[in-house]
């Protein structure tokens, strides 16, 4: 065997489970005859489903820059604050390392990896043969760093159960909090339902 | 199909098909530590000496660790006269009576119920090998469900929530880290390295169906 046989080219298929080999099942819905996982020869839909979740989570992410993620009040006086307003908040409090942990956590991590999603669907479609290492490393990177984005969603939570102090003060979570959370689980669907072999088929296919 | 190849006391294929670009790979004659794929660099194979004894021991740890988490406060937070204690759960159950069942729901998967599932399916898939039993019931699918609710069980994402609470705060009142704080660190590192001592090549081998 040579080093650049790919498992589809000798009719195999890797069980995405427990990574068997198996001869490719004659009809639709083989099973794994070692770990009784479902087998596909790529993830099924793959482009589509990707597409579909990054375009919900497209949507789900202007309500929860706009929208106020806590609503604080302290003594009667209500105050709401969004995802970037308490950024800027901790900036000019002095707390620069929470600014940063919040910024890269709450408004970075989801926009590049909604980026890097679009781009990795794009160059599939149009079948790009450009720099595919690169590529899988970068599909590889928004699924290590996706859930990091939940950061801000913990400190609600944490917030919200902490400062009850009666009439003095309390902390509500606003309505972002619920979009941003859908964002964070839509976009991890949608790196999940992703097929990074379909970069390199494009390659394959094309020489 | 791929043969089976024993080495020492761990069995691994002589070919392993790369998840992320489907080129098959060879492992070396003298295969040692750990096998990238040679088109796109994902790691295929690490070297995990003595895996279900150290798995499983971790495994327990991180059950009774969790368990100290569950019981004990997070935080305190002392202002005037009032004292303000929080544990995981509190957090949780607040979110739900504001209405906000839905983000309650998710905290409780992420933080209690996937990471509470890994632990317990590590052991029951784990203790019976152990023990040189036959693989326990269905532990072919518990181990699959483990691997497919990894990426939900966030538990070191909250702990960084937990530290930006901590300084947050620090400015309004006294905010005393309860003993939660330490046994939920520790159980982040014992957690990883659990999973980072298994060995799928070998549990995949134990528990293969066509036995």
């Amino acid at each position: 065997m040579k080093e650049c046989a790919t498992a589809r080219q000798l009719g195999l298929v890797n069980c995405h489970d427990c990574r068997l080999l198996v001869e490719t099942p004659q009809h639709a819905h083989g099973r794994c005859p070692r770990c009784g996982a479902r087998l596909h020869q790529r993830k099924p839909n793959s482009l589509a489903r990707t597409w579909a979740l990054v375009c919900a989570a497209i949507i789900f992410i202007i309500p929860a820059n706009l929208l106020p993620m806590t609503i604080t009040t302290t003594l009667g006086a209500k105050q709401a604050d969004t995802i970037l307003s308490g950024v800027v908040y901790f900036m000019q409090s002095g707390s620069w390392e929470i600014a940063m942990v919040i910024f890269i956590a709450s408004v970075f991590v989801p926009f590049a990896k909604l980026s890097i999603l679009i781009t990795l669907l794009l160059s599939v479609q149009f079948r790009s043969a450009w720099r595919p290492k690169d590529r899988t490393t970068l599909y590889r990177l928004t699924e290590l760093v996706g859930r990091w984005s939940m950061v801000d969603i913990y400190v609600v939570t944490i917030l919200v159960a902490l400062v009850k102090l009666g009439a003095v003060a309390a902390i509500e979570a606003g309505p972002a909090a619920v979009y941003f959370a859908a964002v964070v689980v839509v976009t991890m669907f949608a790196a999940e339902s992703f097929d990074p072999r379909l970069i390199w088929d494009a390659i394959e296919e094309d020489v | 199909m791929a043969s089976n190849v024993t080495t020492s006391n761990q069995r691994r294929p002589s070919v392993v098909a790369c998840p992320d670009c489907d080129l098959l790979n060879r492992f070396p004659e003298d295969y040692r530590s750990t096998l990238l794929c040679a088109r796109c660099g994902a790691v295929l194979y690490r070297r995990r000496p003595n895996s279900i004894d150290r798995s499983l021991a971790l495994a327990l740890a991180a059950l009774f660790l969790f368990l100290l988490s569950n019981s004990f406060p997070f935080l305190a937070m002392k202002s005037g006269g009032f004292v303000q204690e929080t544990t995981l759960l509190t957090g949780i159950r607040e979110l739900w009576k504001q209405g906000l069942q839905g983000l309650s729901l998710l905290v409780l998967l992420t933080c209690v119920v996937a990471p509470l599932a890994q632990m317990l399916g590590l052991l029951y898939i784990l203790a019976p090998l152990k023990w040189g039993r036959r693989p326990a019931v269905g532990a072919a699918r518990v181990f699959r469900l483990v691997q497919e609710i990894a990426p939900w069980g966030m538990m070191e994402v909250f702990m960084m929530g937990v530290l930006v609470a901590l300084v947050k705060l620090g400015h309004m009142a006294t905010i005393v880290p309860g003993v939660s704080v330490y046994s939920f660190g520790a159980l982040i590192f014992v957690m990883a390295a659990a999973f980072s001592c298994l060995d799928p090549h070998l549990l995949w081998d134990r528990l293969d169906l066509r036995r």
